[in-house]
């Protein structure tokens, strides 16, 4: 499901493939053609997304427009660059060649895209040129004659404004008459760039646009934006907000998802008789979709503001101002928003790797992701500071359980670096990363270019993660159930099941950090969210409170019979915790098999239970 | 820039160059194979020999990365990538 292949090497309507420069409005165009009717996958075998669209000519033929990543060159640097060059060569598996190329030239950049036409156009497939963003180079004062550029390039070339609603107009009207026949293009000897170089600077001097000027805006607001002092103040102040409304804004929603998944369990419990059936709906389903709706609050806000951002341009401008920071742990600014977001939840900040183009700054990224503070954890924390941290002012008035948070957040962000700078020193052969990120011209985010991109991720996940989360969240629920209680038994009925078995046969394992049976039954059922160990503790002790209330009568309990290395221990267990299976699945998605989601669980397991064991050693030593 | 025994400008390092002055790019070359990559992709980019290029300001702290125009067009660079681009001031070409 994490590589959904789809085969179109069947025959079909006609193939056309979107080929262009980033930031030339192809993805727009794409959006203007198409509409909602898209379809979302990836690529066989690679991280890349494939998105193909429908679309009804004026004469109601049928065409697939297949929207490649966007490419500089024709030789390839990058996996989504393989893939568009791969795909227009015929040689990419279940993908069949594309009948026609559109090519998607953005008019107030002349120079760059018009050397990638020529480079198409010399692979022998029919090439159309939509000359894109036509509005803004006449703003600029250019008027670009597309019949001219036609006649000079020896292919048709039609103008186009991906943000306007008829932009596209004459586009696919073009599209209605026979392709044009693939143009013999020069021989291929010596320094092709150069010759096309030389060829775009002959036809652009020819059409009157040698001098095309910068975007005036753009550069007086990098101005402001990119100012040593200035730029990282408003940075600041934005990540502010967006990591506010991340984890505060979603808070509500949130909420409300909460308890209508309680209300739908208990108005469905009470239709239904008590027993396996009504336990397996209430507990196992309803439980578990809440348990994947209540991800889309903070996804879809995060999200907006990546989208937003990423339209405007700001976002490579927000990489540009952190690539320093970034780039000591050898990732690059790109990096940065995901992490940050990780700390409401990692599982949306994955996602939002998607934006970091470098495969190996991704998958760092994803990597360390979970090592950033989520606020499924906080519950936990507040369990345990509460209980056993004395809320006594230490040095300075500084509350002590706060500092204890603090630190705790402090060795997570600690260790993601260490983890970081390990892969950077050790793991990686090319250990100079490249940058060279365009800074594109800044515009207006178009609200239907953002809406578009919000519902395609929230089918991602809802589609791909989401099924994941709700068949772990059934299985848990399978687990803690079965089998029931002997009869005349006196222990929770937890400790009697496969989870409780599996607790007890993880015992000697988690015996050396100091954890009772109780926690290591507790750990199973917190599989399926860090939050549930509170409850699942709650369960295991027998306490039949309501879940708000779970943690009140669990602190003294707790306080009581477990010893300050105890629970010390189990707080450096959680800055790791590698036992959140909705994270998992988001990264097996996102990467696209089990190799990452695996080692992602075996290398936090191993740092949890070393972290916790040196914690646990020195707190007996140091208070015993 | 010092002129050399020709009289002609000696070709800088755009990653050496002032911020705000108007370049042209003499050559894209690099020392060892991993540059290579780099100048294959910067001159696809288009930092072509001839093309007028400008360092528009470098990020804080330590100078990197480098916003670089290149036609009408801005990249970011690191240094190492700006070093495989050699210059020369746009007044004496």
């Amino acid at each position: 499901m994490s590589t959904v292949t789809v085969d179109t090497s069947r025959l079909g309507p006609p193939l056309v493939a979107l080929v262009g420069n980033p930031n030339c409005g192809k993805t727009a165009l794409f959006n203007l053609l198409t509409g909602s009717r898209q379809k979302v996958a990836n690529y066989a075998g690679v991280t890349v997304e494939r998105k193909e669209g429908r679309l009804q000519l004026p004469s109601g033929r049928r065409v697939a427009l297949l929207d490649l990543p966007g490419t500089y060159s024709l030789a390839p640097h990058s996996p989504d660059e393989q893939v568009t060059c791969d795909v227009l060569a015929g040689r990419f598996d279940g993908e069949r060649r594309p009948d026609l190329v559109l090519a998607v030239v953005d008019a107030t950049r002349l120079a760059r895209q018009l050397r990638l036409v020529l480079g198409l156009m010399r692979m022998g497939l029919p090439v159309v040129v939509a000359l894109n963003m036509t509005d803004l180079a006449r703003a600029r004062g250019h008027v670009v004659d597309a019949d001219a550029l036609s006649a000079a390039l020896g292919v048709p070339v039609v103008s186009t404004v991906a943000v306007r609603a008829d932009g596209a107009r004459a586009l696919l009207e073009r599209l209605d008459l026979p392709a044009p026949a693939p143009v013999a293009a020069g021989t291929r000897g010596g320094d092709a760039l150069a010759d096309d170089h030389r060829r775009v600077r002959d036809i652009l001097r020819q059409l009157g646009l040698d001098s095309l000027q910068a975007h005036a805006f753009s550069d007086r607001a990098d101005r402001v934006l990119l100012h040593p002092v200035a730029g990282p103040v408003l940075l600041l102040a934005l990540l502010f907000v967006v990591f506010q409304a991340v984890f505060a804004w979603a808070e509500a929603p949130m909420g409300w998802i909460e308890s209508a998944t309680a209300a739908a369990g208990d108005a469905l419990g009470a239709l239904l008789p008590p027993g396996l059936l009504r336990s397996l709906l209430v507990d196992g389903l309803v439980a578990g979709l809440g348990g994947v709706l209540v991800f889309l609050p903070q996804i879809v806000i995060l999200f907006f503001f990546i989208l937003v951002l990423e339209e405007s341009g700001y976002l490579p401008r927000a990489a540009f101002l952190l690539d320093r920071l970034m780039g000591g742990v050898g990732l690059s600014g790109r990096s940065f928003i995901p992490l940050l977001s990780s700390f409401a939840c990692a599982i949306p900040g994955i996602m939002a790797t998607r934006t970091i183009q470098n495969p190996r700054d991704r998958w760092v990224t994803i990597m360390i992701a979970p090592l950033m503070t989520c606020s499924a954890r906080l519950p936990v924390y507040a369990l345990l500071i509460g209980a056993f941290v004395p809320a006594r002012s230490v040095a300075g008035g500084l509350e002590l359980q706060g500092l204890v948070l603090f630190a705790l957040y402090a060795a997570g962000i600690v260790s993601a670096i260490a983890v970081a700078w390990l892969v950077k020193r050790f793991g990686t052969r090319d250990r100079r990363q490249t940058l060279m990120m365009e800074l594109p011209d800044y515009h207006w985010p178009s609200l239907r270019n953002v809406a578009i991109g919000l519902w395609q991720r929230v089918l991602i996940f809802l589609r791909r993660v989401g099924g994941v989360i709700l068949a772990l969240t059934v299985l848990l629920w399978f687990l803690a159930s079965f089998p029931a209680p002997p009869a005349g038994a006196t222990g929770p009925a937890i400790e009697y099941s496969f989870a409780g078995m599996l607790g007890h046969l993880l015992l000697p394992l988690f015996e050396p950090l100091g954890f009772n049976w109780q926690i290591a039954v507790a750990l199973v059922p917190g599989m399926a969210a860090r939050e549930v160990v509170v409850s699942a503790l709650g369960t295991v002790y027998a306490l039949s409170a309501t879940a708000d209330d779970t943690a009140q009568a669990l602190a003294p309990l707790i306080a009581a019979q477990w010893s300050l290395p105890t629970a010390l221990s189990l707080l450096a267990w959680f800055v790791f915790a590698p036992q959140c299976l909705s994270t998992l699945a988001t990264v097996r998605r996102e990467t696209g098999g089990w190799r990452a989601p695996l080692l992602m669980a075996g290398y936090l397991f191993g740092l949890a239970w070393l972290a916790a064991f040196i914690t646990y050693r020195i707190a007996q030593a140091c208070c015993p | 820039m010092t002129p050399s025994d020709s009289g002609i400008p000696r070709p800088q390092r755009l990653s050496d160059a002032p911020s705000g002055r108007r370049l042209f790019i003499h050559a894209v070359n690099a020392a060892t194979d991993e540059g290579q990559e780099w100048v294959a992709r910067l001159r696809e980019l288009g930092f072509i020999e001839g093309e007028p290029v400008q360092v528009l300001r470098r990020g804080q702290p330590g100078g990197e990365p480098l916003a670089v125009r290149v036609g009408v067009s801005t990249f970011a660079l690191r240094r190492a990538e700006a070093a495989c681009i050699q210059v020369v001031p746009a007044d004496a070409s």
